[in-house]
């Protein structure tokens, strides 16, 4: 068992994700992460996929995504090369005083914006690999983490190579 | 200018459908006010899902797009269970539902249904028609992807408005529809084939197991072709079966839970096992991992999903059955092989053929058989489903494709009868007969008002044992003969039968049953024959549960 990161390219069409997304719940693969927009071909989206399965059953879950006749294109880049990123926004507690600088500083640390400042809390937007924003999360409970919003995974491959669109 | 329903019925009229299976009510009255303007033919059943089992029935008896039709809400949903039917057997079928207005979508309006999301797992695909401007290529479409690749059921849900709604529009007649993601591969793998003629001829004992897709792809004379050049012996699932003809010298009738013991020895001691158009489905293989344990096996089907899904593949061939065969052929000289294998195969079947006992006592396999030599290949056998199913499979010899017509993967009961109804529009010149369990056909005995209002001429064979027999049979097997809730009190079928203005006969002496099956064959109406078999008889041999297959039981007579 492996975490798999799936490249779903789409068509842009109304009930299209709920077929991706009910064909996994459907076939008991279990998704970790997902992430939709729109792409560089007109009309279409893509769709990242993490999931946690064995070889076998990734192999039958791109299969069946395969029959999916909104979908265009299904690729495993789970052993290409390639640079992925989440996204996330924390609230974090910062009562004026030396927590507040404490947190400025770990934000600093881990590259993280500060993107609004109340009077007794930050914002702070992290962008990073599943275990980065895992870490900040976790030096950050500490001062009492009020909401954590995160994207799921999103993914390229490194260099000009690209998912190409045909089945 | 066109409205909706217009294109609608045109668009059905161009890809070729003559008859329709269908049930009206409020948000189809469009479409139902076209219709009755046009040639095509239009079948008021009883209830939808007989709607969409005769829609079925005719596509599996005719090889192409079955078509039905059904109000929004409880119209939809009653197609619920034909669609799953049909799906899981790769049939081709086009449903439309009305839905109600698009500006009621969602408000949870009267007989509103989301039935694109409850048949999102049970279609192969399927439409919400939001703009009369999109209903041209939808139709077109949905006849595409039904009836190519591996086939399956399309539906199209049609709010009002978008059938009222009035366009400029032509239909497209040479225009091939392309999807880009959607490109069926028919051809197979050239080298993948070569491989395996290789295996083939390298085999000592190899063994073809042929399932639904063979049918699907009407592949049978390719099939025989391939069996006869080599020797190969054939086995056939349940849908498999009239692939090869049943007293073929190679044909092994059908394997898996309720089939023959030399096809199940034969594929426990075969060294090539050649799957084709066949998905090993629990009720064929029992025990996975004791499935064709000597075997390499090669794996011929057209959708790349089935292969190695259950079972490990060496050799995988994505490919229409049909041009696939063909390529495989032409590679093959005739050269009878394989002469132990067959001897030690036919030493099997002299020495554990199908058998049952001859005692005075009317027992179904005797009706199934005479049926079988009256008709002697000719008609369509329609079953239900539970131990009158088996009893077909095993006792009927079907020589031909497309003559036996069953639920085979989601086992609906109550399919058979409406099923039947569609098998006759398909083929009108032949004899059709439902075999039916008592159980099975009151699920769906409505549609006696159906044929008696056509005239059609489907006779229904019930093999009567006042018990819903195939659950019994397990209860009394692996139950401890504890028969809860499986007994039926005894039904007048004939009666009931006669009330819609249906001839029947009931038959309880064994002299009286070819003269009931002659006087169904005679009439030129429906009939019902009422055959009040010996209740507790069992579908043997019998692999139990997550049993090997070659661990049948009841296969000898004590
Ligand atoms: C719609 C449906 N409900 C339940 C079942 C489970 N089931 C399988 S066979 C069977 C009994 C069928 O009884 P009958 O039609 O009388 O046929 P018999 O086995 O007696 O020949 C049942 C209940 C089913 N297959 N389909
Ligand atoms: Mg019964």
């Amino acid at each position: 068992m492996k975490s798999h990161t799936l490249s779903v390219l789409v068509e842009n069409k109304a009930g299209v994700l709920s077929r991706v997304t009910g064909l996994f719940s459907r076939r008991g693969f279990n998704i970790e992460s997902l992430a939709v927009g729109t792409c560089e071909e007109p009309g279409t989206s893509r769709i990242t996929i993490v999931c946690f399965a064995d070889d076998a059953k990734i192999e039958q879950v791109i299969k069946q995504l395969n029959k999916l006749i909104d979908v265009i294109k299904v690729s495993d880049i789970t052993d290409i090369e390639r640079v992925e990123r989440e996204l996330a926004l924390i609230k974090v507690n910062a009562e004026p005083g030396s927590s507040r600088a404490e947190i400025m500083q770990i934000a600093s640390i881990f590259r993280a914006q500060i993107i609004d400042v109340g009077t007794r809390s930050l914002v702070l937007m992290l962008t990073g690999d599943t275990e980065k924003i895992d870490a900040m999360e976790k030096l950050l409970r500490q001062y009492g983490v009020r909401e954590l919003v995160r994207t799921g995974r999103i993914a390229v491959i490194r260099g000009a190579k690209t998912v190409k669109s045909s089945k | 200018m066109k409205t909706g329903a217009k294109i609608l019925i045109e668009g059905l009229q161009h890809e070729g459908v003559e008859t329709i299976f269908g049930y009206p009510g409020g948000v189809v009255l469009p479409v139902y006010d076209e219709l009755y303007n046009s040639d095509l033919q239009h079948i008021l059943v009883r209830h939808e899902q007989a709607a969409a089992h005769a829609a079925d029935g005719y596509a599996r008896a005719s090889g192409r797009v079955g078509v039905c039709l059904a109000t929004s809400g409880p119209g939809a949903c009653n197609l619920v269970t034909g669609i799953a039917t049909a799906y899981m057997d790769s049939v081709p079928m086009v449903a439309i539902t009305g839905q109600v207005p698009t500006n009621l979508l969602g408000n949870d309006a009267f007989q509103e249904s989301d039935i694109t999301g409850i048949t999102l797992p049970i279609t192969k695909h399927n439409y919400l028609v939001k703009r009369t401007e999109d209903l041209g290529h939808v139709v077109r479409e949905a006849f595409y992807i039904a009836g190519t690749g591996r086939q399956g059921p399309v539906l199209i849900d049609l709010p009002k408005d978008v059938s009222t709604g009035e366009i400029e529009y032509e239909y497209p007649e040479n225009e091939p529809v392309t999807l880009r993601g959607y490109q069926p591969t028919v051809r197979g793998h050239a080298r993948q084939i070569e491989k395996a003629v290789d295996m083939l001829l390298e085999a000592e004992r190899p063994l073809i197991y042929a399932g639904g897709g063979v049918i699907a792809s009407n592949a049978s004379a390719e099939l025989v072709e391939l069996s006869e050049r080599l020797s190969v012996p054939v086995t056939c699932t349940l849908m498999g079966l009239g692939g090869i003809p049943c007293d073929h010298p190679l044909s092994l009738g059908m394997l898996g839970m309720h089939g023959t013991q030399y096809a199940n020895y034969a594929v426990t001691e075969s060294d090539l096992l050649i799957a084709i158009g066949a998905r090993f489905d629990d009720r064929v293989t029992g025990k996975l991992d004791t499935f064709a344990p000597h075997a390499r096996i090669i794996h011929i089907d057209i959708d790349p999903a089935e292969i190695g899904k259950n079972k490990k593949v060496d050799v995988p061939i994505v490919g229409d059955v049909k041009a696939v065969l063909q390529e495989m052929i032409t590679r093959i000289r005739k050269e009878p092989r394989y002469q132990r294998w067959n001897a030690r195969i036919q030493a099997w079947k002299e020495k554990y053929p199908l058998q049952y006992r001859s005692d005075g006592v009317l027992r179904p396999q005797y009706v199934v058989q005479k049926l079988s030599e009256l008709l002697d290949g000719e008609g369509t056998i329609v079953s239900e489903v539970g131990q009158n199913q088996m009893w077909t499979a095993q006792y009927f010899c079907f020589k031909k494709p497309r003559t036996w017509i069953t639920s085979g993967g989601l086992g609906t009961m109550g399919y058979g009868f409406p099923a039947s109804i569609g098998a006759y529009f398909a083929r009108p010149d032949q004899p059709v007969f439902d075999i039916a369990g008592d159980g099975s056909f009151q699920m769906t005995i409505q549609e006696l008002g159906t044929v008696a209002q056509y005239n059609i001429p489907v006779k229904i064979a019930i093999l009567n044992n006042r018990f819903l027999g195939m659950v019994r049979q397990w209860q009394e097997l692996f139950y401890d003969r504890r028969y809860s809730y499986t007994e039926l009190p005894p039904v007048d079928f004939v009666k009931i039968a006669n009330a819609y203005g249906v001839e029947g006969m009931r038959v309880e002496a064994v002299e009286d049953v070819v003269p009931a099956l002659k006087a169904a064959l005679d009439c030129n109406g429906p009939y019902v024959m009422d055959f009040r078999i010996e209740r507790e008889e069992n579908v043997f041999p019998m692999v139990p549960a997550g049993a090997a297959i070659n661990e049948m039981i009841g296969g000898h007579m004590q």
